[in-house]
């Protein structure tokens, strides 16, 4: 008889950036300028894009908005390490993300907006439909890995989901899934903290969400979400390695909702106002900002301009949404099925007599 | 031309379409080296490889949820639920996401996915493993959903369903799976989706029925002689009313038969619509023989519960003598 320990697991952290934007050059990835000012301009526009979109709907120019504001370094760190080949399954926060992914603006109010073309697809890149229910999605970024490897393909896939979608199945089937058949999937839980008004520590009494891979048999890791390097790095050593044929890796980026959970929310109910005081301190943008300026990629001058460019942008896609006129409303048979079936025909019939 | 059994004809069904087309897929729990708990599957990992006819976890909502990721990345998954009791932990994929994939992305993304599953009650199964559920999957929208009750429209469903560009739930009958032989093309040929068959024509009433009870009704209506015109729906979603009207307009009289309990069933709606649009054409009330609205009983006594021969009767002259 024997009982001894039979295996033993460890949970890395990482932390490229702190928050006064120092980097540890031992851990800085290899970025160049034009990179980084990419991510910074990226982050500014989308920041300044949830801000207006806020507004909107305050002003009922647009319906129920997500916003994602704090989130910014996570998704769009973790974006610059695809390529527009591999596969983007984002969900209702992942705002963001859709924005480093080439999403046009107006597409994002046009959703807010009511109108389902704001879930256009561009064909030129490989950007799905945002998942509406809580962590559906990591079945369709394990399957569509799946697929990847079994055609030959080299393209990856990458999930983003919350910390609330930890308890859900289709996150742990989804994980085993990937494991099992060493599929090309990046799981990314960004973790902010809550699940609407749920505290992380109700959602699960493991310490941290990392270490949710070890029992499907891959990694994880625990990144500082705010920190744009350090989840640029911890993306692309998973995206090299499952390109590579070395399996799925999940991606906890531990970081803040600095918002409401959507515009039907009030977070004052259930937060404590100092808690988002001390991670205010940790804006991912700020902190990025700060560095640039110690490595002389930012100015005064530069820093009005992105934030100007940023503005207009926007601007231009509030008017572009605004003047888009209200879609068909025969399109709701157009998509159902790729040929109508009789029952629709008949549908449609009727709708257009009565309209 | 080949004797089988519906159990072989979805077996050549599948060998056919993974010898034919390279994204095509199997995959469920045991379909691989055990071929299947029916042995719908046999054979065909060894023929076509492990990467072709996959064994997967035990996980019902990830079997189809994984496989909507693999459709929407090109692939023609054909996932395997043992039972379609269990299909209900994948039914959020079904509903919320395979079903809606097409119109959200307002056609960029389509899920070109098979889910077979066998269905119904009477080979003393367990409990979830005999239940019958049509009306589920023709209520959720954008889904296909058909029952064969033959070997000849097993295997030419099954390849006109992976065939389409939409999600097509397929049930198979598992009363039947061995229970007919006969004479099938060993070549390519489907059967299209949203057509019923008439399985005799007849005269004094219609007499409307799909999967299992398709043959049970038929061998009622030839025990006793009844000059009715029998139709096979095969389709539930989209489903042939044309076929049912026509029919239903020339005798007057309808009969719906189904195994699924009656409250909300699918022949409710075939009622309704012949109520809305062959009223002045019928002499009798439209009247439903079905399952009742309780759980399917244990074996000992579950033919209680599967409309039998003297119901179906029942049910008939009920609309004959009215």
């Amino acid at each position: 008889m024997v009982r001894k320990v039979i295996e033993k697991f460890e949970v890395e952290y990482l932390q490229v950036m702190d928050e006064q934007g120092n980097v540890d050059n031992s851990l800085m990835p290899k970025i160049s300028d034009e990179q980084v000012k990419w991510m910074y301009e990226t982050m500014v526009l989308s920041r300044t894009f949830d801000d207006k979109a806020f507004n909107l709907q305050r002003q009922g120019r647009i319906g129920t908005y997500i916003q994602f504001k704090g989130q910014e370094g996570s998704q769009i760190g973790a974006m610059a390490a695809l390529e527009d080949k591999d596969w983007l399954f984002p969900m209702y926060r992942s705002g963001a993300a859709l924005i480093a992914r080439k999403t046009p603006l107006h597409q994002l109010l046009l959703y807010s907006g009511g109108d389902e073309r704001g879930l256009l697809c561009s064909k030129d890149i490989n950007n799905f439909p945002i998942a509406i229910p809580v962590g559906t999605q990591n079945l369709h970024a394990a399957g569509c890995a799946m697929a990847s490897r079994f055609k030959g393909e080299k393209t990856v896939s990458l999930v983003f989901m919350g910390d609330g979608a930890t308890s859900k199945m289709d996150f742990l089937t989804g994980m085993n899934f990937a494991g099992v058949f060493k599929a090309p999937c990046i799981f990314v839980c960004e973790n902010n903290q809550f699940a609407i008004s749920v505290s992380r520590k109700i959602q699960t009494a493991a310490e941290t969400i990392a270490q949710k891979s070890i029992a499907f048999g891959f990694k994880g890791m625990q990144v500082d979400g705010n920190d744009v390097f350090a989840m640029y790095k911890a993306v692309s050593e998973a995206v090299e390695n499952a390109r590579n044929g070395n399996g799925p890796a999940l991606i906890e980026a531990y970081t803040y909702r600095m918002c409401d959970h959507s515009t039907s929310d009030d977070a004052s109910k259930y937060r404590d106002p100092k808690e988002m005081e001390e991670w205010k301190a940790k804006d991912p943008i700020d902190r990025l900002e700060k560095y640039m300026r110690n490595k002389g990629l930012l100015d005064d001058s530069y820093r009005a301009k992105v934030a100007e460019d940023a503005k207009n942008k926007v601007e231009a896609a509030v008017e572009e949404y605004e003047k888009t006129p209200a879609p068909n409303p025969e399109d709701m048979f157009t998509y159902m099925f790729a040929e109508m079936p009789l029952q629709l025909k008949e549908q449609l019939e009727e709708y257009r007599r009565l309209k | 031309m080949v004797k089988a059994t519906i159990v072989q004809a979805v077996n050549m069904a599948l060998d056919l379409e993974l010898g034919r087309d390279r994204n095509v897929v199997v995959m469920g729990e045991d379909v691989g080296v055990n071929g299947g708990v029916f042995r719908a599957t046999d054979g065909l990992q060894k023929k076509h490889g492990k990467e072709r006819v996959i064994d997967t976890p035990l996980s019902e909502e990830a079997i189809i949820g994984t496989a909507v990721g693999m459709a929407v990345n090109g692939m023609r998954p054909v996932a395997e639920i043992q039972f379609s009791g269990f299909v209900y932990s994948g039914f959020d994929q079904l509903f919320s996401h395979a079903a809606r994939i097409r119109n959200r992305s307002r056609g960029r993304f389509s899920v070109p996915l098979v889910v077979r599953t066998p269905a119904g009650a009477g080979i003393r199964a367990l409990e979830l493993h005999c239940e019958q559920g049509e009306a589920f999957f023709a209520h959720a929208v954008g889904l296909k959903m058909v029952i064969p009750s033959t070997p000849y429209d097993a295997k030419g469903l099954l390849l006109a369903a992976i065939r389409d560009p939409d999600p097509v739930i397929f049930y198979e009958p598992m009363r039947l799976y061995r229970a007919i032989k006969e004479d099938i093309p060993e070549d390519d040929y489907t059967v299209p989706i949203g057509k019923a068959r008439i399985a005799q024509q007849g005269d004094d009433l219609t007499v409307i029925s799909w999967g299992a009870l398709s043959k049970f009704t038929l061998d009622a209506i030839q025990n006793n002689k009844v000059n009715a015109e029998v139709i096979d729906l095969r389709s539930i979603y989209p489903w042939d009313s044309e076929a049912v009207l026509n029919s239903v307009k020339k005798t007057g009289r309808a009969v719906i038969v189904h195994e699924a309990p009656r409250t909300s069933g699918f022949g409710a709606e075939i009622a309704a619509t012949i109520a809305e649009r062959a009223m002045l054409e019928l002499e009798a009330p439209v009247v439903r023989v079905t399952g009742y609205d309780t759980a399917v009983p244990f074996a000992r006594t579950e033919m209680e519960y599967v409309p039998s021969e003297k119901r179906i009767m029942d049910g008939v002259n009920k609309v004959l003598k009215f």
